[in-house]
């Protein structure tokens, strides 16, 4: 397979990768707690969209089973086919689990600002020298 | 019966924690908590001895089959690794310190005892489950709860420590789930022994490597494997005692197994460490583990530090005996996860003590309180030469155990290097021993007040003292139950 041919099949992952590293830089590269949260959230939300990516079946309908009064309980005369649902369920609970660590690191950063007065992680370390 | 029961191990915690936040009042909370986590060490010594021997029990939950449904699945691996978690936290609870962690008032204590109860939960569930998925769920419920619980210590780093952790902790998190997700890719299933039948790791499946890599850093950072440790030193000094005893007694563990569950039962140990030959990385990450985290516990002047930078290296000697697949050494590495509880905790306690009746515990201001409280001291000494790995400590059986697997693999330079990272410990025990036995107390710092710590927090202290001694001297239960563990994660079940 040429390159150009594995991008083109596989673009959406390569938009998930970019997305992943800018959120890691930002982790990295910025002193501002709250910056931080946002790579963060990036970061995860790069996570989710392979899920997501990973569930699309080409052609595949949303996985609702149509009702059939002709057959009940049955899935008609032709095969439907669906997305798989499944990594949609999972991420409506990594979902959760990144709201909840937001949550979490939002607090922790009030509680430093009220602590050190700043929310920068460069002037945190600083006045923890200055007030060792 | 039993089948039936195991599941409980989760769902009491998890109940109990709600059921705090509606009680709201402090001393019933640590008596339920005290309560359900009994009850926990009493299922899991049930559920051990029910499946020694090659036992599994097998419970659905809400009676879905495998692999549709969610199972929990437990052999002696995961039954090891449910007592040494209850057990710790049994002997942590009981653990009476006087007032709670400092930055919370009283009228919010139940909250404490509520977040305490959801770390214990996840860090069981974790241990219990056979679905990958789940894993990180319950994975990222210990987590949570334990960055809160990091936050909570007295000084103001605790809460820059905890979102530190916080950050290395949800990236490792994401790795995970990123690992899982691949799995998924390749396998189509969430069961973990099904993912382990259907997966036929090869090196030209990048999809297969690169899940293995994503899993493997991702466990790694929660782990504190050596270059990813960086946030453990922080959070386990800052933290309050008691959470740090905890901390250090159990969430590491479980993510020691993780590790080997994904390594051994998932990926297997002949593409691991035959076709890959994971142990290059990760025989030189544990020996520089144990080398420059001990150097490090050297120079510190706070004990907490160093009892910190003491447990990157300890994680050292575990990595080492994974890496070493072979019966004795990996057998060595999850005794170790036992011992090392045993003996950390216990220290970790004596610092509670340490802390509550002479208000710090940076080394000069410990100079000469052997004389005041004699009793604590001695506990520091016994979890001290544990540390070391003394004859007739539990320190010793790990080291024994972990220096035959490494011999037996024929790693004769490894096997050195691991009794010469002792004479590390040796020297920062010593530093420790020497101010607290032989130094006079400075004149700035009169230590005529100070009195033994109240039996309340010395009871617990000591049970894992005692402990450290009869596990040094009879090794028949854990070594004979962590052989058993080896056998099985080697022969890629769980």
């Amino acid at each position: 397979m040429s390159s150009v041919q594995s991008f083109s099949g596989l673009w959406a992952y390569w938009l998930i990768i970019a997305l992943m590293m800018v959120g890691l830089y930002i982790v990295i590269a910025r002193d501002n707690l709250i910056k931080k949260v946002m790579g963060l959230n990036i970061f995860q939300a790069a996570a989710i969209l392979f899920y997501v990516t990973m569930a699309k079946v080409t052609g595949g309908t949303a996985p609702i089973v149509p009702h059939d009064p002709a057959h009940p309980g049955g899935h008609g005369e032709h095969e439907i086919l669906y997305s798989n649902p499944l990594p949609h369920v999972l991420m409506l609970t990594a979902i959760v689990v990144g709201v909840a660590t937001t949550a979490l690191a939002l607090a922790l950063a009030v509680r430093i600002h009220g602590d050190y007065g700043t929310a920068e992680e460069d002037e945190a370390v600083i006045y923890d020298m200055e007030h060792a | 019966m039993i089948e039936k029961i195991v599941v409980l191990e989760v769902v009491l915690p998890l109940l109990a924690a709600p059921v705090c936040v509606l009680v709201r009042h402090p001393r019933l909370c640590r008596l339920l908590s005290l309560g359900v986590v009994a009850v926990c060490l009493a299922i899991a010594v049930a559920v051990l001895l029910e499946v020694r021997g090659g036992g599994v029990i097998s419970y659905q939950l809400g009676g879905w089959p495998p692999p549709l449904g969610i199972e929990y699945r437990v052999s002696t691996v995961n039954a090891y690794l449910l007592a040494l978690v209850t057990a710790m936290a049994l002997v942590v609870f009981s653990f009476d310190s006087r007032g709670g962690p400092p930055r919370v008032p009283e009228p919010r204590r139940h909250l404490y005892y509520a977040v305490f109860l959801l770390c214990i939960s996840g860090l069981l569930g974790i241990a219990i489950t056979g679905d990958a998925f789940n894993i990180f769920v319950f994975l990222e419920i210990s987590s949570l709860s334990s960055y809160i619980l990091v936050s909570l210590g007295g000084h103001r780093r605790a809460v820059l420590s905890a979102f530190y952790y916080l950050v290395m902790g949800t990236i490792g998190g994401v790795f995970f789930m990123l690992g899982v997700g691949l799995l998924y890719q390749v396998t189509g299933t969430l069961n973990l022994r099904d993912i382990a039948a259907r997966l036929e790791p090869s090196l030209d499946d990048r999809g297969t490597v690169l899940a293995l890599a994503l899993l493997v850093v991702g466990v790694s950072i929660k782990l504190a494997v050596f270059p990813l440790h960086h946030w453990l030193p922080n959070a386990y000094s800052f933290a309050p005692p008691k959470v740090s005893a905890f901390l250090a007694a159990t969430a590491t563990k479980v993510s020691f197994y993780l590790l080997a569950m994904i390594l051994f039962t998932i990926f297997g140990a002949p593409f691991v460490f035959e076709e890959l030959r994971l142990q290059a990385v990760l025989l030189p990450l544990s020996i520089l583990a144990m080398f420059l985290a001990s150097g490090a516990a050297i120079f510190q002047t706070d004990l907490r530090r160093l009892l910190a930078y003491s447990s990157v290296a300890q994680i050292g000697y575990m990595t080492l005996g994974l890496s070493t697949a072979n019966v004795t050494g990996l057998a060595g590495g999850l005794v170790h996860l036992f011992n090392h509880a045993v003996m950390k905790g216990g220290l970790f306690l004596v610092v509670a003590c340490l802390l509550y009746r002479v208000g710090s515990v940076h080394i000069d201001a410990l100079a000469g309180i052997g004389r005041r409280m004699p009793l604590t001291a001695a506990a520091l000494v016994i979890g001290g030469l544990s540390l070391i790995g003394v004859p007739g400590t539990v320190g010793f059986v790990s080291k024994w155990y972990l220096v035959s697997g490494v011999l037996e693999r024929g790693w004769t330079a490894a096997a050195v290097l691991i009794l010469l990272s002792s004479l590390l410990a040796l020297v920062y025990v010593g530093k420790v021993v020497e101010a607290v036995y032989f130094r006079k107390p400075a004149e700035t710092q009169p230590i005529d007040h100070v009195r033994e710590a109240p039996l309340g927090m010395l009871a617990p202290a000591w049970v894992l003292a005692v402990a450290a001694v009869f596990f040094g001297l009879t090794t028949n239960w854990t070594y004979g139950v962590a052989r058993e563990a080896a056998e099985l994660l080697l022969a890629g079940g769980i």
